[in-house]
């Protein structure tokens, strides 16, 4: 949503894949090329990039950069920042400079790290060079249904427990389940009140061995119903179920807001019930997909924006589910960054000095704050205000 | 808020004050290492701030004060099965937790697992102005705000005293393998670009004294399985550590130690002396190398004369964004002056 007097500064056509180096194992790239291009290039070398956001097909990596974008495998393959090299940027003089390098170290502060995730606030991101990884010999997908929340919970907690780091860790629940499969048609267990999706990938030997614990911690934590995928097409079908939830929720209600907040893993179950009273709070549907691997839930609160009145409870949904995220020890936003919408909620996260700190550096890179102007950082009178509105809600 | 914490504040409002600037240290083990001779004499010891302030295994998070000792962390982890993934040194058990931060130093695993860059989630720190402030958090992903907490890596104390560090860590290793075969550096360089390419558990790959070493570690079964196909002499894994906490004899003489960021590709230097690490990307160097690959970066890691600049240029772009930077965090340069170069 740009600023009703600003000019618009278009990257996409910016999409060259500049270079694959498979010796190096790392690919330059101009800021328009998409995330699932990179993959795709890189894959005649036996290689391939490891952050896949759910909007790979579409996203760019100028945007992964500004966003630090993750995926369903970032637990173990990281974000979006740990698998740069190297980033030219252009500053807000036009001034052209590269963050990072050919090797792991630079030289001064470690701007690439700073401006990844900076939403466009520090300068234009014209040139990335990424990490490539080798493809994983084999992949397998664990697919369990639970009866309660809690008990696919503990089992996440039981997996990480074990020393198994897996590739991906995906929860559903009830609401999510459904959609999904009337969506998808995967085979997902309908009566499940919450749903694991967990990928091990890694050499043939090690993907069995982690195969056969997970299923064991899978049984022992109660599970309903187990299904392992036998090969790539099945692997694909079951992640069709949850990669195609966004728009599945999309049939079922004409609008949804899709909320980002970061939790410690273990407060998932407390988290989800105190959604389902917000729910019933506000009268409107909530369903939730969550990376469980790495804590970001996805609450997709449905609602109808030709009705002002839901729109309006599902804002002050979407900002208690936010506050409720900090309440119990995360954050606003995992990987969807803070934009508009989030402003309002970035002093229930930091304090007004921390705010300054913020301002303070973005006025380093941008003295006149000149890009994305109003976006990310709250500018600190609008925060008072809002910190002078009557708490709307406990968390009881 | 302990007192512990106010006080470290206060000396930092009172330097502002009085406008002297301040060293801050930990256990004191990198004053050497890494940056310029910082000839400040007023001093602020963080290491006596320390202990384990969080630890929850299922959550994979650790958190320390800034004193705390890297050795008192792997201990508590490896209690749990659980280790620091970046593999820092621990310089005779003295290395703090918040030197390391600010010095981004990490072990042989880095292309791998990572250096502390990497795996640090949040940090609590004093600013220039003497103001408490906390980025980042406990929670693997986090993109609310600019990422302050990861900034602190490498900048030397420059931007902060970091008091409080949240740290991801991972499960140890099931097993590891350590093989060895003597080649020359440059075979060395072509067989660890090759056998990084393959999607084996490789977590080490290093070329010291005519001898490349390759490290295998992960699911006990991959590892076993891996070693068979590469082949080479299953030796200990005593080569790591000594990597890790420098103590490698190639490390011994205190003569001028340079280190080379490059690609792995980088053509090999024909210097005799010299040290390969990170399946290529690290170079350490006995005496400067007399063309830099491109996108490389060198330091003057330790030795020779530390008054001159011993960081890589910047640009001069680069050069007013750090130093606008450095002012946003240390308006009145109070913080390790001079430190990271001599002009900041
Ligand atoms: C259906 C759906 C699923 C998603 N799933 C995920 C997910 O799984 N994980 C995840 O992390 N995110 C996800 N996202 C969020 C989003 O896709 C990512 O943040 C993505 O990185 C944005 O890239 P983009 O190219 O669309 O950027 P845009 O939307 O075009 O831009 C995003 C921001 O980056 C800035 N920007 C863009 N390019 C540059 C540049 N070159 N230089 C400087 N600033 C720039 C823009 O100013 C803007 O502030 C999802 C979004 C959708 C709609
Ligand atoms: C994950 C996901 C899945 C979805 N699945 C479905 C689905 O299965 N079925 C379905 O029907 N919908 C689906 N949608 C919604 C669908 O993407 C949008 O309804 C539609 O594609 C929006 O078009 P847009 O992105 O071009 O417009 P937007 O980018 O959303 O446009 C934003 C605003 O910009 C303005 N605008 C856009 N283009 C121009 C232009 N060229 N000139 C002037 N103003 C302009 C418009 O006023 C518009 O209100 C899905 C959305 C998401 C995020």
């Amino acid at each position: 949503m740009p600023h009703p007097e600003s000019v618009l500064l278009g990257l996409s056509k910016l999409n060259n894949i500049l270079e694959v180096d498979p010796k190096a194992r790392t690919a330059r790239l101009q800021p328009g090329v998409t995330n699932l291009a990179i993959s795709e290039a890189a894959a005649a070398h036996g290689l391939y990039y490891g952050p896949d956001p759910s909007s790979q097909i579409a996203c760019s990596i100028g945007g992964n950069v500004a966003e630090n974008s993750g995926g369903v495998h970032c637990l173990k393959y990281g974000l979006t920042v740990h698998n740069l090299l190297c980033v030219e940027m252009l500053t807000v003089e036009g001034e052209r400079t590269t963050l990072g390098g050919g090797g792991l170290d630079s030289p001064g502060y470690d701007l690439m790290a700073l401006v990844t995730g900076s939403e466009g606030l520090l300068g234009i991101v014209t040139e990335v060079t990424v990490k490539l990884l080798p493809c994983p010999e084999v992949a397998r997908v664990v697919m369990a249904g639970f009866d309660s929340v809690r008990a696919a919970g503990d089992a996440v907690g039981a997996v990480i427990a074990a020393g198994i780091i897996p590739a991906g860790l995906e929860m559903m629940d009830a609401l999510a389940i459904q959609a999904a499969e009337d969506f998808a048609q995967a085979g997902y267990p309908k009566e499940a009140q919450a749903l694991l999706l967990c990928e091990l990938d890694g050499t043939a030997e090690e993907v069995d061995q982690h195969v056969e614990a997970v299923t064991n911690i899978f049984n022992q934590h109660g599970a309903s119903s187990l299904r392992v995928s036998s090969d790539d097409a099945e692997r694909a079908l079951l992640w069709k179920g949850r990669k195609s939830a966004f728009p599945a929720i999309g049939r079922l209600s004409a609008d949804y807001y899709c909320m980002d907040g970061t939790i410690p893993r273990s407060q998932v179950s407390h988290v989800l019930e105190e959604i389902s009273k917000l729910s019933a709070k506000y009268q409107l549907r909530c369903a939730n997909v969550f990376h469980a691997g790495d804590g970001n839930l996805h609450p997709l609160i449905m609602f109808d924006s030709g009705d002002p009145q839901q729109l309006a409870r599902a804002e002050r949904f979407g900002a208690d589910i936010l506050e409720l995220s900090v309440a119990v020890g995360g954050c606003i936003t995992g990987e969807h960054g803070v934009g508009l919408e989030k402003l309002n909620q970035m002093p229930s996260q930091f304090s007004e000095a921390e705010l300054h700190q913020f301002e303070d550096i973005k006025h380093a890179f941008d003295p006149a704050l000149t890009l994305n102007p109003g976006k990310g950082i709250p500018i600190l009178k609008r925060c008072q205000e809002y910190r002078a509105l009557p708490r709307r809600h406990s968390h009881d | 808020m302990t007192d512990a914490l106010q006080q470290l504040a206060a000396r930092v409002c009172a330097a502002k004050a009085d406008a002297t600037p301040l060293y801050v240290h930990g256990g004191n083990t990198k004053k050497h290492l890494l940056g310029r001779t910082c000839s400040v004499e007023r001093t602020l010891d963080i290491s006596k701030y320390r202990g384990i302030s969080h630890y929850q295994p299922q959550e994979l998070v650790i958190s320390a004060r800034a004193g705390t000792p890297i050795s008192e962390l792997e201990s508590a982890l490896a209690e749990q099965g659980q280790m620091l993934p970046f593999e820092p040194p621990r310089y005779a058990g003295q290395a703090t937790i918040g030197g390391t931060l600010a010095g981004n130093l990490s072990g042989p695993g880095r292309p791998w697992l990572g250096s502390i860059r990497d795996s640090v989630l949040g940090v609590q720190l004093i600013n220039g102005s003497g103001q408490i402030l906390e980025f980042g958090g406990k929670v693997m992903k986090n993109v609310a705000g600019y990422d302050v907490s990861r900034l602190q890596a490498g900048a030397l104390g420059t931007l902060g005293v970091i008091c409080e560090v949240h740290l991801k860590v991972l499960p140890l290793p099931e097993a590891s393998v350590t093989l060895a075969r003597d080649t020359s550096p440059d075979e060395a360089l072509a067989l660890m670009t090759n056998y990084a390419g393959q999607p084996k558990p490789l977590t080490g790959a290093c070329w010291v004294n005519g001898k490349l070493y390759l490290r295998l570690a992960g699911a006990a079964s991959a590892v076993e399985h891996t070693a068979q196909i590469w082949g080479g002499d299953r030796v200990d894994g005593a080569i790591w550590t000594q990597l890790q906490d420098m103590t490698h004899s190639f490390f011994t003489p205190s003569a001028e130690l340079w280190r080379l960021a490059t690609t792995p590709t980088a053509p090999c230097s024909d210097q005799a002396d010299q040290c390969i690490d990170w399946g290529g990307s690290q170079r350490w160097l006995r005496t400067p190398p007399a063309s830099i690959p491109q996108g490389a970066h060198l330091n003057l890691f330790s030795g020779g004369d530390r008054q001159t600049e011993v960081r890589g240029k910047l640009d001069q772009v680069q050069q007013t964004l750090q130093l606008r930077l450095k002012k946003a965090f240390d308006p009145a340069g109070i913080l390790n002056p001079g430190r990271l170069y001599s002009w900041m």
